[in-house]
């Protein structure tokens, strides 16, 4: 069985964002990086696949510039078989549909009988890109999975809905899975696994030899967003600030007194 | 300009969500045509045509299907937005019908300017004004962006339509959330944890401090998912929502799925160490402290009142 996760490297989402020079998206210096965290729990899931039905290659995909391998490395530990790295340095300026493009011309004619993404990314957040890969590829896809069960060539999937209410719902391979927070623990690599996941193999193929698309959409620009809190903001001691917030809970909300 | 609005059916319901839909419509100024897979005893209050599908037969959720009863019904109408809400039916389905009929999709306007669209990003610390580069445009809603003052009117001229069911995809079913536990819909005072409380171990001093309020303790996703606090305490979109007279948001930074979860309380206090936070937008009173410092102190404060 051939297995394929997809993971973006992004910046870790308490940072300060400081937006670029060309006004179209956040300057990416000085910035923490990280996997995507819907993505470790796609490549979680992978690995659960792969050591449940044994017989299995697992193939972890990134786009991006030479620094996304740090990201990779960590989904090598964490258990997938091999790495691609589709090298480009222009990826921030990629719609969901280029990004998508390109996965999918990587993936036609892999035979990959299931493919992970996360249901989206933490810093674009359009929930596009899994479902576009598989209706590119012709495969069926079942979104924001919170739950991931494979027996004899089925998988019985919950997707997660709105109130806490779930769908149950099955497809047989190959198929498309876009992984929702909460579906399973992410491992954290052991140090041997690091070790081992030094040795694996970690190929890079420019992107442009993939394929070339047009973006649907372009960015006019990206700012912050206006202000529109009018709340008390309280700082200083720690003790006074639990006597002012107090006298305000007296005063506004009747529930201290 | 032309839309068509896909409203939405769930376990024998029509949702709310179409009233927004409407109230984007006409913030476009745009004639707008209506889409639902449903049941004609239960339609939306709309002035417009309504393609319907029989959900009995077309089911509820089989993506294949109703991209097919959607492309007809793009196919019939012609409209230049196609306009979803930002839920988890409208993000699996906008996608399809995009790639289907060759458009951009913008997911999560929140706002649009002189006919660009406006979306958050990076957990709506920044703002992105894009622009569809295609003559039709898919687009999704984020909840409450686009709501209407008052319930929409109206009877539509319902056009049925038929469907076979696709079904590359089996649905057997929907499961409730996990019943039992804490009701916080009911609460009047609710402490939440969120990821800002670092460790399981600082679930009890939020439990302290809502006791010692005389409420109720709550969560943020990242906690519950986590198994730090159980499910059902869970405040958001896949979580409940409440509204009490006081809630204390520590260690939560404000994503929407939790703003839409708790923003219709009375009166928020928000703690955490960083002044820009999101959850700030929201708050009544901003604390900025470490919690880990601050909400011991709160509590014992509290307690000697």
């Amino acid at each position: 069985m051939k297995i394929l996760v997809c993971i973006k490297q992004v910046p870790d989402m308490e940072s300060k964002f400081k937006i670029d020079s060309e006004n179209k998206w956040y300057d990416s210096a000085d910035l923490a990086w990280r996997m995507n965290e819907y993505d470790e729990y796609g490549v979680e899931q992978a690995v659960r696949l792969k050591e449940q039905v044994k017989d299995a290659d697992l193939t972890v995909l990134c786009i991006g510039p030479d620094k996304v391998k740090e990201t990779m490395k960590k989904a090598l530990a964490m258990g997938c078989d091999r790495g691609v790295h589709l090298v480009d340095d222009a990826i921030s300026a990629k719609d969901p549909f280029t990004v998508a493009s390109i996965i999918a011309e990587f993936a036609r004619d892999k035979d990959f009988q299931y493919i992970f993404t996360g249901m989206q990314s933490q810093d674009r957040g359009s929930a596009q890109v899994g479902v576009l890969v598989a209706e590119m590829l012709s495969l069926p896809c079942i979104t924001t999975i919170v739950d991931f069960e494979y027996t004899e060539g089925k998988v019985t999937t919950r997707r997660e809905l709105e109130g806490g209410v779930k769908a149950v719902v099955s497809v047989s391979g190959p198929a498309v899975f876009t992984c929702q927070l909460g579906l399973n623990t992410p491992r954290y690599p052991t140090l041997p696994n690091i070790m081992k996941a030094k040795k694996k193999e970690l190929l890079s193929i420019p992107v442009e030899e993939i394929v070339q698309v047009e973006n649907k959409l372009q960015t006019e620009k990206i700012a912050y967003p206006e202000k529109k809190g009018t709340g008390l903001i309280l700082e200083g001691d720690a003790g006074e600030l639990a006597d002012q917030l107090i006298s305000i809970l007296k005063e506004k909300t009747g529930v201290l007194a | 300009m032309k839309a068509l609005l896909i409203a939405e059916y769930k376990d024998g319901e029509i949702l709310g969500s179409y009233a927004e839909l409407i109230g984007f419509a006409g913030r476009l100024g745009a004639e707008s045509a209506m889409f639902l897979v449903g049941n004609k005893d239960n339609l939306p209050q709309y002035d417009g045509r309504l393609y319907l599908a029989d959900v009995a037969s077309c089911g509820e959720f089989d993506p294949d299907g109703h991209k097919q009863l959607l492309l007809e019904t793009i196919e019939k109408e012609n409209p230049d937005v196609i306009v979803f809400s930002h839920s988890s039916y409208g993000w699996d389905l906008a996608p399809r019908i995009a790639f289907a009929v060759g458009a951009a999709q913008v997911s999560e306007v929140v706002e649009i300017v002189d006919g660009n669209y406006i979306v958050p990003a990076c957990n709506a610390k920044l703002q992105r004004t894009v622009k569809s580069g295609t003559e039709k445009c898919v687009i999704t809603l984020q909840a409450g962006a686009f709501s209407l003052p008052d319930d929409p009117t109206g009877t539509p001229e319902v056009i049925e339509m038929n469907c076979s069911p696709a079904a590359r995809v089996e649905f057997s079913g929907y499961e409730q959330a996990e019943q039992g536990g804490v009701d916080l819909s009911k609460s009047e005072i609710i402490v939440s944890a969120g990821r800002g409380i670092g460790k399981p171990e600082n679930v009890t001093l939020i439990a302290d401090l809502a006791e010692a309020l005389g409420g109720d303790y709550g969560a943020s996703r990242p906690v519950v998912d986590s198994e730090w606090v159980e499910h059902n305490r869970q405040v958001g979109t896949t979580g409940q929502s409440v509204a009490p007279k006081l809630y204390m948001a520590c260690g939560i930074s404000g994503a929407i799925q939790h703003l839409a979860g708790m923003k219709k309380s009375d009166f928020i206090v928000a703690i955490n160490t960083d002044k820009d936070a999101p959850i700030g937008e929201v708050a009544d009173v901003l604390v900025v402290a470490d919690l880990k410092q601050f909400v011991p102190l709160l509590t014992e404060k509290i307690k000697s009142l």
